[in-house]
């Protein structure tokens, strides 16, 4: 890696050939948030209680499940795509890998949790 | 880690001088300029100039002139054409990133504050250091290039329509105002090219006449070369040409897209 002159520093490890895809998918999940959020602001409001019974009984249904399912994925990937952007603005080197680390099992994690929560609900026994 | 306050030693002192107006003058007008100089160990200061602007040319630089010329010589800057086509005399002007020869000093309220160019190495007062701008431009061969070997004798026939592609694009003097205007640029400019850079790397994108598209834009994908512009559009918004940076990175990840499928 050329280091001794500035074209050299500048053209460092080369381009990574990577970057339209995450842009691509930040966009998509965005639009996706957009819909799905409508839809469970919607929901929620014509639920004739808010109370748990009503959101149980609400969330059983394959109409309510499939899209919070959906749900879920769009927010945490879109939330996973977002903050990875604002790692990689403010934070270099080896801390930044910690921090994607730390990021991605988050972001797994909370959706693995929440997908559980609503399958139990939908899948459980009444 | 981005860093948000600067080193000791580039701390603003108090030690700024004051050049009072000359005696009689009806129509004065304050200009307080960065001043460094990297031979007396010293922080940086503000000096103040009192000039009587019934006297004084109605731009900017026609001040910093008269400033060099009749009251301390010491003052550096760079500047030649003194109508916005050289790009010399980019500086931070009240506030914002902007040519010195093109800004009326009548459109700037109260003191007139003069620094070099944000988050740029400084030589000395208002010249910044461009050596890693330069070679971030040259890093995307700001030149025609093509496979089909060039015609003998002959132009590289374009269109009228094919020709109004670049416009807009080719007026871009690389006076570093936007680059140095976008936050993406201060955090990252070690890898992130900066709206500068990217305009002029679309300059090429559009140009009918060059068949390196594929490889121009492979050199450019990259979450920090092309994807650190997060739209934050101060590099229209500053563009002392009028151009729009942000439009031509937004068409370089439109083709980015086309090609990915």
């Amino acid at each position: 890696m050329g280091t001794g002159t500035e074209l050299g520093r500048v053209r460092g490890l080369g381009s990574a050939k990577d970057g339209v895809h995450h842009w691509w998918l930040q966009r998509v999940t965005a639009i996706a948030n957009l819909v799905l959020v409508l839809w469970f602001v919607f929901s929620l409001v014509r639920l004739p209680a808010l109370d748990y019974t009503a959101v149980v009984l609400w969330l059983r249904q394959p109409v309510a499940a499939v899209p919070m399912l959906l749900l879920i994925v769009a927010v945490f990937w879109h939330f996973r795509l977002g903050v990875q952007v604002m790692i990689e603005d403010y934070v270099h080197g080896a801390p930044r890998v910690l921090a994607m680390l730390a990021l991605n099992f988050y972001a797994l994690a909370g959706a693995a949790a929440a997908v559980f929560a609503v399958l139990k609900i939908a899948l459980g026994a009444a | 880690m981005a860093e948000f306050s600067l080193p000791a030693n580039s701390k603003v002192s108090s030690a700024g001088k004051r050049y009072p107006a000359p005696a009689g003058a009806a129509n004065v007008k304050a200009f307080k300029v960065y001043r460094w100089n990297p031979e007396d160990g010293a922080n940086p200061r503000y000096d103040t100039y009192e000039l009587d602007l019934d006297t004084t040319g109605p731009m900017v630089l026609d001040a910093l002139i008269k400033i060099k010329s009749e009251v301390d010589s010491t003052l550096t800057f760079r500047r030649s054409c003194r109508e916005g086509i050289c790009g010399s005399c980019s500086m931070n002007i009240d506030g914002t990133n902007t040519l010195a020869c093109t800004k009326a000093i009548d459109d700037i309220k109260g003191e007139v504050r003069i620094t070099p160019l944000p988050h740029m190495e400084v030589i000395k007062d208002l010249v910044p250091d461009f050596k890693h701008f330069y070679a971030q431009y040259a890093s995307i061969k700001p030149w025609l290039q093509t496979v089909t070997p060039a015609p003998s004798g002959e132009e590289r026939i374009q269109t009228v329509e094919d020709r109004s592609k670049i416009d807009g694009l080719y007026e871009c003097i690389l006076c570093a105002c936007c680059s140095t205007a976008c936050p993406s640029y201060w955090w990252n400019s070690d890898k992130f090219l900066g709206p500068a850079i990217l305009l002029q790397a679309y300059r090429w994108l559009a140009d009918s006449r060059d068949e390196m598209t594929g490889e121009r834009l492979d050199a450019l994908e990259d979450p920090f070369r092309l994807y650190r512009c997060h739209t934050i559009m101060n590099c229209a918004n500053v563009c002392p040409k009028g151009l729009n940076p942000a439009k031509a990175i937004a068409e370089i990840k439109l083709m980015m897209v086309e090609r990915a499928g």
